[in-house]
C-alpha cells in the first residue's frame, strides 16, 4: 500500500513555476469524536509538511485536525534546477513518511 | 442485526453519554469559540492591522458533507526576494479549534498558491491571512453553509 502519492512534472523549463500535487494517506482522527460509548477518540493527525527541493527547504505547512482526511497538498515551485524533490509529512505516534521525486529542468 | 439485549446496552450507555455531554456544553460555547477564534489570529499577526485585499479564498458557498471541503488561497504578489509572501494562515469561526493550515513560503514559491481539502463544523466564516515580507497582512474572509458537519457531537451549538 502506498502510504503517499507526489504528483510533480518530469521536465520543466528552468524558470518555470510548477505545480507539485501531494496526497498522503491518513485518517486524521480531530480529537473531538467519541465512541458510540461515548469515550473520546484520541486525536492521531499530521502534524506537519516539509518540502525541500535539492536539500533546500521551499515549502512548509502546520496541520491542524480541521484538515480532511488523506491530506491533499498542492503548492507551487520555480524549477531551478535538475534534481530530487524530497516531501516528508510527521504526525502523532511517530508517524513519519516521505516520498521523493526527480525532475529534469532544460 | 443488533439484537435486543446489544440494543438495551448501547442505549443505556447512550442516555450516559448524553448526561455527560450535556454537563460539558458550556452555553456560552459560541462566545467561547468566537474568542478562541480572535485570539487564534492574533497569535499569529500580533498587534498589526490585517486588512481586507490581496488574497484571495476561493472556498463553496454551500457545502454539503463537511468533513472535505475544498479550499484554496491564492495572494497577489510578484513573489520576489524583496516582496513576497511568507506565510498564509487559514482559520475557521465555528470548529472545536479555530486553527486550520498554516504554511511557509517564500520566494522560491513563484506564486503565492495553495489548495487542501478541510473540514468544517458548522456554517460560518473561514478566513485567510497572508504575511507579506514586509510585516503586513491581508486577509480575504467567506461565510460557508454547512449541511452535515464534521465531528457531529461536539459541533451542534
Amino acid at each position: 500500500m502506498v502510504n503517499a502519492i507526489v504528483n510533480v512534472p518530469a521536465q520543466a523549463k528552468r524558470g518555470e513555476v510548477i505545480e507539485i500535487r501531494t496526497l498522503a494517506r491518513h485518517v486524521m482522527e480531530t480529537g473531538f469524536r467519541r465512541t458510540q460509548l461515548g469515550e473520546l477518540i484520541p486525536r492521531d493527525i499530521l502534524t506537519s509538511f516539509v518540502c525541500t527541493y535539492n536539500g533546500t527547504e521551499i515549502f512548509r505547512a502546520e496541520l491542524y485536525p480541521a484538515i480532511a482526511a488523506n491530506p491533499l497538498l498542492t503548492f507551487t515551485t520555480v524549477a531551478t534546477e535538475t534534481g530530487t524533490i524530497a516531501f516528508r509529512w510527521t504526525g502523532d505516534k511517530g508517524f513519519s513518511v516521505t516520498e521523493t521525486a526527480t525532475i529534469t529542468v532544460t | 442485526m443488533t439484537t435486543r439485549r446489544e440494543f438495551l446496552v448501547l442505549a443505556a450507555a447512550s442516555v450516559g453519554a448524553a448526561g455527560t455531554a450535556q454537563a460539558q456544553l458550556d452555553p456560552n460555547l459560541a462566545a467561547q469559540r468566537k474568542a478562541a477564534f480572535e485570539a487564534a489570529i492574533r497569535r499569529v499577526v500580533g498587534d498589526a492591522p490585517v486588512r481586507p485585499g490581496k488574497v484571495k479564498l476561493d472556498v463553496p458557498p454551500l457545502i454539503d458533507n463537511g468533513n472535505s471541503v475544498p479550499l484554496s488561497v491564492a495572494v497577489e504578489s510578484p513573489m520576489t526576494a524583496a516582496d513576497h509572501v511568507k506565510a498564509i494562515h487559514v482559520f475557521t469561526e465555528k470548529n472545536p479549534q479555530p486553527n486550520v493550515v498554516s504554511v511557509q513560503l517564500g520566494p522560491r514559491a513563484g506564486r503565492a498558491r495553495l489548495a487542501t481539502r478541510i473540514r468544517l463544523a458548522d456554517t460560518g466564516n473561514v478566513i485567510a491571512i497572508a504575511q507579506m515580507s514586509d510585516g503586513s497582512f491581508w486577509s480575504d474572509s467567506a461565510e460557508v453553509v454547512v449541511t452535515l458537519s464534521a465531528c457531529l457531537e461536539e459541533g451542534l451549538i
